[in-house]
This record gives C-alpha cells, structure tokens and sequence, in this order.
C-alpha cells in the first residue's frame, strides 16, 4: 500500500514539472510584459529597468530556472495590478473557489446516484429512459446559459436568491446548482453502468437467491460494489469541475481563482496567472492523488 | 437470413442516428449556406433598430423574426453566421486532436517499451490537467483567432484517442493475422495501418463524433469568457457574452444563442451514442 502510494506520488513530479514549464513558455513567449505594463509615455530607461528589476533581461533556461526556483520558495513573483506577493493574493481566493467546488460536488454526488440507481432500477423502463435522456441533455448544455437561465427565474421573475455575488448562503444556491449540473450527467450514467454490472454479478445473484428484498440487495450489495467506478469518474471530473468554475464564477462575480485568473489574464498580470494556474494544478493533483488512494484501500485490485 | 432479420440486425442506435443526423445535418447545411440563408448582413449596425424584440414577443416584427442586438444587427443572421464558425472549429480542432492521439497511440500500442511509457506518461499527465487551463493561458497569450482556437484545442484534445487507439492496438498485436503478416515479412508501418487502423475505425468515429461536442462547448465557453474570436466576430458565444451584459432589457439575445449552442451539442451527442450503439451493442 505504502509502496503504491509512493509509485503514485512520483508521477505527481514530472507533471507538474510539465504545467510549469507550459506556464512559463506561454507567458514568456508572449510578449514582453515590462512593455505591455508600462504606459507609452515610458521611456527605454524605465522599462530596462523594470526589465532588470523582473529579470526578462536574463536568458531562456536562466529565467526558466529562476521561476522553478522561486516558486519553490512560495515565491510568485508581485503582482503588478495588485501590488503585492501574488501567491497571497491567490491563496486568498481559493477558499471561495473551494466552497463553490466542495457545494457543487455533494449536489452533483448525492443527486448523482439517487438517479442512477433509479435508472438502473427501472432499466429500459420510462423512468429509466427519461432520466438518460435527461442526462444527454444535460451533458449539451452549457453551463454558462444554464446559470444565465437560472438567474433569469430565480433571480429575475421569482426575486427568491440574488443574481450575483457572495456572503449569504442564499449567494451560494445559484453557482452550485450550475456549477453541479456540469458533472451531474455523467454521474447519473456512470452510477447506472455500474449498479447495472453489479446487479450481473454472482453475488448479487447469491443475495436474492437468499431471499433478501430487492432494497436490501440493491443498497447493501450492488451499490457498495458499484462505488469504486464512481469515485473514479470523481477523480477524473475534479479538474473539469474547477475548470467549470472558472466560467461559473465569472458569471456570478464569485470571488473565487477563475474570476481573479480571468480578470488577470486582461490585464496581463503574470504572476497570478502563473500563480493560480500552478496553485489549481496542484489541487487537482493532490485530489486525484487522494481519490487514487481512496479507491486502492476500498479495492485491493487497483493496487497494482 | 431473411430481409427483415437484416433490417433487425441493422437497428441498433438507429432512431438516435436518424435524430442526431438531422439536427447536425440541418446545422451544417445552414453553416455551409449560411450567405443565402441570412436575410441580412450579420455585421450591418442599424442603431435606430436597436434592441428589437423577436417577432412572438410584444413590439417584433417579421423583418426581425428574432430580433436585433444592441447595435441593431440582426440576431437569426448572426446566429446562422456563427453556425459556421462553430462547426468549422469543432470539427477542425478534433480532426487535429483524432490525428495526433491516433498517431501517438498507435505508435505506444505497437512499439510498446519505452516510447510507450513516455507517450501514456505524457497523456496522464496531461489528462489531469483540464483543457481549458491550457486554452485560456495560451488564448490569453496569443490572442484569439480561429486558428489558434483549433490549435490549442486539438493539441490539449489527443490523451482520448490515444488512450483508446493504444489499448486496442496492443490486444490487436497479438491476434493471428497480425503474426501472419509478420512472418510475410511486412514492415511495421504497413501492419499498423493496413491491417490494424481499419479496425479500429470504428470505434474511433464514437470517440470523434463526441469530441466535437466538447470542442464546440469549449470553444463557445472562450468565447464567453472573452477568450475566443474577438468581437464583433459573430460566434455563438460571442453572442451569448454580448446577451449577458443586456440579460435584464433583452433576455432573447442570450436565450436564442444559448439555443442553438444546445441543439448543436445535443444533435452531435445523440450521433455519437447511436454510433456507440451500433458498433457496440453491448456498452
């Protein structure tokens, strides 16, 4: 165990290695920010300076590793728009990010499964058919109309919650509904995939063969074996959630990472650009790496 | 086997086929004659016909029939233009993913060893990181431009078909024809896409056909996070951007365009799990 956890940690290296060395030629390659910061009334002196204060004026491979340096040191860099460390100024986000993330998920989780095992249930029957086609639609609907079409009822026509922003509960509904229906399809599928090739299995056959009701062999039996391929999709839609909330959140002026990358990214502030990119990674990473743990100690055959 | 037997044998996914092929059949035709079918200029700014309701609502007119945006352009002319651009970058930027993942799969399946360690490495590490962190850096960087939009979107898209190209290459390798061929002295190239490529075609237009879905809603959420074509390009979600900031005053804007991007997507997903029907009844 100890052993696969070790094996699975190695990998984290080289790819976060990969993120930076993609961050770090994206923003370089790019232009030179000194210029694109300074106004046109600054003259050559003031952005070799800056130049030189930021170390552009150095080689490739030397800034390279100056970057991988410095962030190993927790150093970004500052901010230019906020004058500030920018790993703060990230860090600082992500607990609203996290929030809205962890909200979205048990939503999508929870009402995940209820309806898959319905489907799988009622297989091939109205209930199941409905809720597939359900799902379909859903996994075609973008999120960012799917929370405009939210604001416009919730919001607009009924008045019950706000159209934006953050501080009450009631700010918190909006976002994770949208943010939830993004993975909530292809929970829904995946949970009736796996209940239905769990219901195929011996012991299944064993538990209603034994008399037990179809509840207790559902909830019991089937479902506790069906869990490993959930958690799995779990592990693989972490970063497309995240990813999702950067949309969502610009749509509702949540305060999280997304919304400070995106509005970074106009700016052209590269220290929280870089600085939330490799923050976000490193998230998704050590949740995938988690759920990869999870799923070894519940089954003993993934350890290999 | 008698005709209807075959007619039988032949019907898996068949009702989705039918479905999903008309939607996206109708969906491009609009995009490939998208000159004749708009009755107006999509760019054409008519600021005392501003902000026009569609014609079902209270103040529309027929001339309109769905409306105008903020600049009095015309929104179904709009919306037919920007078909285009959504098709072509949906399909273009799969083309070049299914190319690269199908190539390095193919390449990690049959040569196995080493080059397959570093190419699946690559992929998982790659998978693990969501595409579009990837597009919206380089977008940001390089700037918006269809181009660039197929470009980002095909290189962060390959992981999918690799991983399936090489999973199936490998068990390929081991069958008989594949020995024999072999030991005729073919070259490892000719196996690889005389003998094996054909089987795996399959498999491979359902893993396409539902990438398209997600490259155009990758593509359409770029753009509505300012990240796409820049305006006044008119792309499907440029317009629903554009519907955002006069969501109170002109709902229909983003509505309308939010439609289509749904009707798209949806059509290309019902092709791709008919497809997924037919050439594997049992997932």
């Amino acid at each position: 165990m100890l052993r696969y956890v070790l094996r699975r940690l190695a990998l984290v290296a080289p790819t976060m290695g990969l993120v930076l060395l993609v961050v770090f030629v994206v923003l370089r390659i790019t232009g030179d920010p000194a210029e694109l910061f300074l106004d046109a009334t600054a003259g050559p002196a003031e952005i070799a300076a800056l130049r030189a204060r930021l170390g552009l004026d150095q080689p490739l491979p030397v800034q390279f590793a100056r970057f991988v340096w410095d962030l190993l040191h927790g150093d970004f860099g500052t901010s230019l728009s906020h004058q500030a460390p920018a790993l703060p100024v990230v860090v600082e986000r992500l607990g609203a990010t996290l929030q809205l993330v962890a909200a979205a998920l048990g939503l999508a989780v929870t009402l995940g499964i209820a309806l898959g095992l319905v489907a799988a249930s009622f297989r091939d029957r109205l209930a199941d058919h409905a809720i597939s086609a359900v799902a379909v639609f859903g996994q075609s609907m973008p999120s960012f109309w799917l929370g405009l079409l939210l604001i416009q009822a919730f919001a607009l026509e009924l008045g019950w919650l706000p159209t934006s922003g953050s501080g009450t509960p009631a700010h918190l509904v909006l976002p994770a509904l949208t943010l939830s229906a993004f993975l909530l399809p292809n929970f829904i599928l995946v949970t009736r995939t796996a209940v239905l090739e769990a219901q195929r299995e011996a012991f299944a056959t064993t538990a209603r063969a034994k008399g037990l009701g179809p509840m207790r062999v559902l909830l019991r039996h089937v479902l506790p074996n069906a869990l490993n391929p959930i958690i799995s999709v779990l592990g693989l839609q972490v970063g497309h959630l995240i990813a999702g909330s950067i949309v969502t959140e610009t749509i509702f002026a949540w305060p999280g990472v997304g919304r400070l990358m995106i509005g970074s990214i106009y700016q052209r502030d590269v220290p929280i650009v870089a600085a939330a990119v490799v923050v976000v990674s490193l998230v998704i990473m050590l949740t995938n790496l988690l759920v990869d743990v999870v799923q070894a100690i519940l089954d003993p055959r993934v350890r290999v | 086997m008698s005709e209807t037997t075959l007619r039988l044998a032949a019907s898996p996914g068949r009702g989705k086929l039918i479905l999903g092929g008309l939607l996206v059949g109708g969906i491009v035709l609009m995009a490939i004659f998208a000159d004749w079918l708009a009755p107006f200029d999509p760019y054409q700014q008519n600021l005392r016909l501003r902000l026009r309701p569609p014609m079902w609502d209270e103040g529309g007119s027929a001339a309109h029939p769905l409306g105008t945006d903020n600049f009095g352009r015309d929104l179904l002319s709009r919306l037919i233009h920007g078909s285009r651009l959504s098709v072509m970058v949906g399909v273009a930027a799969m083309l070049l993913a299914a190319s690269l993942g199908t190539l390095l799969g193919l390449v990690a399946g049959w040569r196995g060893g080493r080059v397959e360690a570093l190419i699946m490495r690559l992929a998982d590490a790659q998978l693990s990181i969501p595409e579009i962190l990837l597009a919206i850096l380089v977008v940001a960087a390089i700037g918006g431009s269809a181009m660039n939009l197929v470009l980002v979107l095909g290189v962060s898209g390959w992981m999918v078909h690799a991983r399936v190209v090489f999973g199936l290459t490998r068990s390929l390798r081991e069958r008989p024809f594949v020995e024999a061929a072999i030991s005729q002295g073919a070259s490892g190239a000719f196996i690889v896409f005389r003998h094996i490529l054909p089987h795996l075609l399959p498999v491979m237009s359902v893993v396409a056909t539902l990438q398209v879905a997600q490259m155009i809603l990758q593509e359409t959420a770029l753009s509505f996070l300012g990240l796409g074509l820049p305006p006044p390009a008119a792309t499907w979600g440029n317009i629903l951007a554009e519907g955002r900031e006069r969501l109170f005053v002109a709902p229909w804007i983003a509505n309308l365009s939010g439609a289509a991007i749904v009707l798209l997507v949806w059509g290309v997903n019902i092709l791709g799990n008919g497809l997924r029907e037919r050439f594997d009844p049992r997932g």
